[in-house]
């Protein structure tokens, strides 16, 4: 294959290989739909790389273009949702772009680019497009006038970007590109106002705690995949398929699936990794937006559920699903009542996320794949719905706080409106999406209570947090309560005269409320199924357990949680409305101080880790560096010229030596420094030139 | 076979730019233009060369050795020491990346003399330079080798002690007061001097005691018998060698030379530095330690894998400690360099793979890092980042390629750096048969973990360096942004990253069937 193409030939044969993918027989391959899915990843990354290098010159100043692209996906992510729907697709396409070498028992590992087409990734794309298209639109007006306008969306359609290019991946190695380039998106869009050192910290903050717990992906990541001898995902179920019994997958499986998990907890910010997301709202709202909905905070959940048949396989990582539980619980809990102190509306947003994601991880952990996904796929409509709608109160009273708004009932009809649906939804309140999806979520835990042994005590354990995330429940009514009463009833506090947002900003809004209404119907046990059949399009069948009838008694114990927490809520800061002010900075001792510190994780953190490792550690190995090491090499330095010197002195005296190794080598030394200093560079320079030519004339002659 | 394809082809591509030295040397000084043209040209043509040289290979059996010479030229015949080079696709990237180094570097010059002005010998030192590390990596016998590696060194030398930082320092420990570029150049001179003895000795035990007197190093390899022949001596040399290459890759705790080299240097001695001179090392372990020494190596590899962990630690804390840019870039680099020792102490092909494009990868990031680097502490005339804050605002293009690069540089997926750091981890969970697999996996999650401290340093460095507003002192400074020269040099560096980051099949293509061949047939199975 002498051929100038050499490069590229083996490329176009290895095409030619494996695209047409594979499908299995019951589900349909999805016909061309699937086949340029591919698309829906590349799109936008053109898009991105578009903006940043030509965005400033086109009309809409780069704008239009990442609007297309999300509106492209959006699109696409509809009709192949449709289409999932109808018939059910699982397809995967790839391209090689290098082997690496063989495993341990000697089958080549090939790096490729792909896309895989399947329930979960369709539910996806058609979050990140829907979600995204909305957000991109109220993006243009919120960011209107922006000093780096261009650029956000640049940097904003990479976000959108990289996650379809996680969602999309076909293998281990295609996720954790985009799982990165995830990151470094919401790397350059937290600290996008980077002329303040704390938003700059922020973004820091979000990248490093990422990069954290990336270890333990890559690790986990690592492993898996030669254990199995690919990166695929298909042929990891097709491995875990066969049972536990000859695999070897199944003996590091424990810590595998502890390391995924670490991965997971970074991105979808699970305690104690969540410290990052609350910070990350230095970032522009809609950036908030789309991080805490549909990209990024997903990602974690989306993993464990793509390696949902590893978790929930005997033999495999079925015993990590206890830790996961744990993790969620805690994060569900302690998260949720944070957001009960905080003053900063974004921040009530930011740990309500928390507390969500928590119960979407508790789910995945009891083996509710469907519940987690349909909690997943619920909550972004209204958590994206909220924080636009905070967006736009910020937007009109130029504050974050709290504290400086009330009352906007009446000059924000929309928004208060919107809001007011969000927050109900977040809730659980019947009929709104966060009700079914919330509800599906404690019946699974009460299944697996009652029928998974997960350890000794599984049930206990499973009870138990079912009673925490009924609680949980109860907080977060409570929570959203106190944020409604304070920032839409009552006085108005701040300055000057707020007014409804434009209507590029009030539509997305309108919208997104309309799916927090309804997006939960698609899934009601008994009645419909299209969201259970839709996300069950696998390679290997998820198999967890999905509840085909309503649990009347649950669902009330459900619901009382949540109107218990309003009404707790309207006594405390809505009854009354000229004092509640007054009483929203009411501080219990201890509590307070606990939730206000946020448990001093992050000091913890910061003093206990970041601070000591860039001082002291830093500048200990530092100084080792130059007092340590470079004693024996300076001292040997020092210690050679003397040599040289002393026998130096000896020659001189006409005693017969041999001049050693040593003299020779401070002699060059000083020869050397000689030169430098008479400027006879030339003639040395020449001389090795000449000398190697000479060198190399001698090997022709000879 | 054309004479092109039978050993002329590389023979040029070593030896153009010695002749182009000669060329730019008979110039008057005066004449700056006819130098520099003259530069350019003879390093172009050798770099275009290497190129069509990639494009006629032959990838189907890139394990053979190509485009070589008979094996019998004569060079030295008293020691029985050939003119045998020739290229195989475990060279060939490196051979590209030097060529392509060494044009970028010229470019860069153009406009970019460091003082004391004198673009005339600057440049002539650049061309010897090239031809030093081309002729280490096509030459297959030991002495050619040596000479090769050592031309290297004179150039280098020259370019720090003469063009090198003015500033007074106060040499730690013995108190000597002097000029950086004096203190830096000669430790690194003596420094690697110091190896390179340790490894010519290795090369001359090799060949009066393994009994087969030749220095051609596939006759050496092949079936294991030179090691065979050496016996008990065989660990003394593998150590000796260890040594020469160690110094010059810099592992830990023989690079103490390399923070004060790049400090000091010029900006494009740096680029040159870091992009291909410690490549000479770590390839030499690939090239030469492996295949001749495989058992030594078996034995070597936990030492060879901790210290190249440590170095990833250590580095990283040092790389925190920093407050001069281009010192904490240099320290990252001996970072780096520890994935790829580790990735070539598992003994796997997918660590030496992983080697490979982590080489090529460090290259070309590394590389244009120092050139941004250098750029910019030559407009602030500082590299102290405390003072640097606020660049993004002053020079939003140099503000926006060193963000690349440094993201590049902490191993962004999608990036070149990625496939070196993570496949060195993945070859180090499952080393060669033979090696303690709880020792490398341990030293898989060490490195993992040395990750996210190499993104602590240079996120920070980006925060001090780019973030922030701009300090009143540059207020009436003329700080014009990249110009069109560096351009020129840069965006093929930030267009390699993106291709090998996307597609490393570029590298992988190449070396993927050499690599495994060189371990199927070293360490047999």
């Amino acid at each position: 294959m002498s051929s100038p193409l050499a490069f590229v030939a083996p490329l176009i044969l290895a095409t030619a290989e494996e695209e047409g993918g594979h499908a299995v027989e019951h589900f349909g391959d999805g016909g061309v739909l699937a086949e340029f899915a591919w698309l829906i990843p590349v799109v936008p990354m053109v898009a991105a790389f578009a903006i940043a290098f030509f965005g400033k010159k086109s009309p809409l100043k780069g704008w239009g273009l990442a609007w297309g692209s999300m509106a492209f996906v959006a699109v696409y992510g509809v009709a192949l949702f449709i289409s999932n729907l109808i018939e059910g697709i699982t397809y995967e396409g790839a391209i090689s772009i290098g082997d690496i070498g063989t495993d341990a028992s000697g089958h080549t590992l090939g790096l490729e680019w792909g896309w895989m087409v399947d329930g979960l990734s369709i539910m996806m794309y058609m979050v990140v497009g829907v979600v995204g298209v909305l957000v991109f639109t109220y993006a243009k007006s919120y960011m209107e006038g922006d000093i780096r306008f261009t650029w956000f969306f640049a940097s904003f359609a990479l976000f959108g970007g990289g996650m379809l290019v996680l969602v999309s991946a076909p293998n281990l190695i295609q996720l954790i590109v985009g799982w990165e380039l995830v990151g470094v998106a919401s790397y350059l869009l937290i600290g996008h106002y980077w002329e303040e050192h704390e938003n700059s910290s922020a973004a820091i903050k979000a990248f490093l705690t990422n990069k954290v717990a990336d270890v333990g992906l890559f690790i986990g990541a690592i492993i898996i995949s030669l254990s199995v001898g690919s990166f695929r995902f298909t042929d990891i179920m097709e491995h875990i398929s066969h049972g536990a019994d000859h695999s070897t997958l199944a003996q590091y499986s424990f810590w595998a699936g502890v390391a995924i998990f670490i991965g997971a907890m970074g991105k979808s910010a699970q305690f104690p990794l969540h410290v990052w997301l609350p910070d990350a709202m230095a970032g522009p709202t809609p950036v908030s937006a789309l991080m805490h909905a549909a990209t990024m905070v997903t990602a974690g959940v989306y993993l464990i559920g793509r390696l949902f048949p590893f978790y929930n396989t005997p033999g495999f990582a079925d015993d990590v699903r206890w830790i996961i539980i744990v993790i969620g619980t805690l994060t569900l809990f302690l998260t949720g009542l944070i957001a009960l102190v905080a003053d900063d509306i974004k921040k009530v947003l930011a740990y309500s996320t928390l507390s969500q994601l928590g119960y979407m991880m508790v789910a995945m952990g009891a083996g509710a794949y469907t519940a987690a996904l349909f909690h997943l796929f619920t909550h972004a409509f209204f958590k994206s719905l909220l924080f636009l709608g905070a967006g736009s109160v910020i937007h009109a009273v130029h504050s974050n706080n709290m504290s400086d708004m009330g009352g906007l009932r009446k000059y924000m009809p929309q928004t208060y409106t919107t809001f007011m649906i969000g927050s109900l939804a977040l809730a659980g309140i019947f009929p709104l999406a966060g009700f079914w999806s919330k509800d599906e979520i404690l019946a699974s835990i009460q299944y697996a209570g009652s029928n998974y042994t997960v350890e000794q005590g599984g049930a206990a354990l499973a009870n138990f947090v079912l009673v925490v995330a009924i609680a949980g429940a109860f907080v977060t009514a409570f929570y959203m309560t106190r944020a409604v009463s304070l920032t839409f009833f009552g006085k108005y506090k701040g300055h000057g005269h707020p007014h409804e947002s434009p209507k590029m900003m009030t539509y997305p809004l309108i919208a997104l409320a309309g799916f927090s209404v309804v997006a939960g119907w698609i899934n009601i046990p008994g009645v419909t199924s299209f969201f259970t059949d839709g996300v069950a399009a696998r390679f290997l069948a998820p198999g967890d357990h999905h509840a085909t009838a309503l649990n009347y008694g649950l669902a009330a114990v459900g619901t009382l949680a949540a109107v218990g927490g309003i009404v707790v809520g309207y006594f405390l800061w809505f009854a009354d409305k000229d004092t509640q002010q007054e009483r929203d900075k009411f501080r219990i001792p201890v509590l307070y101080p606990l939730l206000e510190h946020k448990y001093f994780i992050d000091d913890f953190y910061m003093d206990g880790i970041v601070r000591p490792l860039r001082g002291p550690v830093a500048r200990a190995v530092d100084w080792f560096n130059g007092h340590v090491i470079d004693l024996v090499i300076n001292g040997a330095g020092v210690l050679s010229v003397r040599l040289g010197k002393i026998v130096y002195w000896f020659d001189q005296r006409g005693v017969d030596g041999a001049i050693n190794a040593s003299a020779a080598a401070a002699g060059g030394t000083g020869g050397m420094l000689r030169l430098l200093q008479t400027g006879r560079i030339q003639q040395y320079a020449f001389l090795i030139v000449a000398g190697t030519v000479a060198l190399v004339a001698g090997f022709i002659i000879f | 076979m054309s004479s092109f394809e039978n050993g002329w082809a590389l023979t040029l591509i070593v030896f153009l730019p010695l002749a182009g030295a000669a060329a730019v040397l008979a110039i008057p000084k005066a004449q700056e233009e006819a130098q520099k043209w003259t530069a350019l040209l003879f390093a172009g043509v050798s770099f275009v060369l290497s190129v069509i040289v990639a494009f006629q290979f032959d990838y189907g059996d890139a394990a053979a050795t190509q485009f070589g010479t008979r094996s019998d030229l004569t060079w030295i015949g008293i020691i029985n020491s050939n003119y045998t080079i020739g290229i195989d696709g475990i060279s060939l990237p490196l051979l590209v990346l030097s060529g392509f180094m060494t044009v970028l570097a010229i470019i860069y010059s153009w406009n970019h003399w460091p003082e004391p002005h004198n673009p005339k010998i600057f440049s002539a030192l650049i061309l010897v330079l090239a031809t030093g590390m081309n002729g280490t990596f096509v030459a297959l016998d030991l002495i050619l080798f040596f000479v090769f590696f050592e031309v290297v060194l004179l150039p280098m030398y020259f370019m720090i002690g003469i063009w090198g930082d003015r500033n007074k320092i106060k040499v730690p420990v013995i108190g000597l007061e002097t000029e950086m570029r004096l203190y830096a150049s000669i430790k690194f001179f003596l420094f690697t001097l110091f190896g390179s003895a340790f490894m010519l000795l290795g090369f001359l035990t090799i060949y009066f005691q393994s009994g087969l007197r030749t220095f051609n190093m596939q006759e050496l390899a092949a079936g294991g018998v030179a090691e065979a022949e050496l016996g008990n001596l065989a660990v003394w040399v593998f150590a000796a060698l260890f040594l020469g290459f160690a110094v010059k890759v810099p592992m830990f705790p023989f690079h103490t030379w390399l923070p004060d080299a790049h400090t000091a240097a010029p900006t494009v001695g740096s680029v040159l530095l870091a992009a291909i001179l410690l490549k000479l090392g770590t390839y030499a372990f690939v090239r030469i330690a492996i295949p001749i020494l495989p058992e030594q190596a078996q034995n070597w590899a936990p030492v060879i894998g901790i210290l190249a962990v440590i170095g990833i630690i250590y580095a990283s804390l040092a790389c925190l400690a920093q407050t001069d840019m281009k010192r904490l870039i240099a320290f990252s680099s001996v970072g780096h360099m520890g994935f790829v020792m580790l990735g070539i102490a598992t003994l796997t092909d997918i660590g030496i793979n992983a080697a490979i494009i982590g080489m090529v990868a460090h290259g070309v990031i590394t590389g244009l890092l120092f050139f941004v680097a250098g750029s910019m502490s030559h407009r602030y005339h500082t590299r102290e980042m405390a003072r640097l804050g606020g660049n993004q605002k002053l020079m939003p293009m140099m503000g926006g390629i060193l963000a690349f690069t440094a993201m590049a540089s902490l191993g962004l997926p999608g990036l070149a750096g990625f496939w070196g750091e993570f496949l060195a981890l993945l070859a180090a969970f499952n080393p060669m048969d033979g090696l303690s697999t709880g020792l490398f996996r341990t030293l898989m999650v060490i490195g993992a973990i040395g990750t996210v401290l190499a993104a602590g340093y240079l996120l920070w460095m980006l925060q001090r360096v780019n973030f922030g507003e701009p300090s009143e002192e540059w207020a009436d400074h003329d700080l014009h942004d990249v110009d069109k020269y560096e351009m020129a040099a840069w965006v093929p560096l930030v267009v390699a990253t993106l291709a090998i980051g996307v597609f490393p099949r570029i590298i992988f293509g190449a070396t993927s069937d050499a690599v495994t061949a060189m371990v199927k047939s070293v360490f047999g199975g």
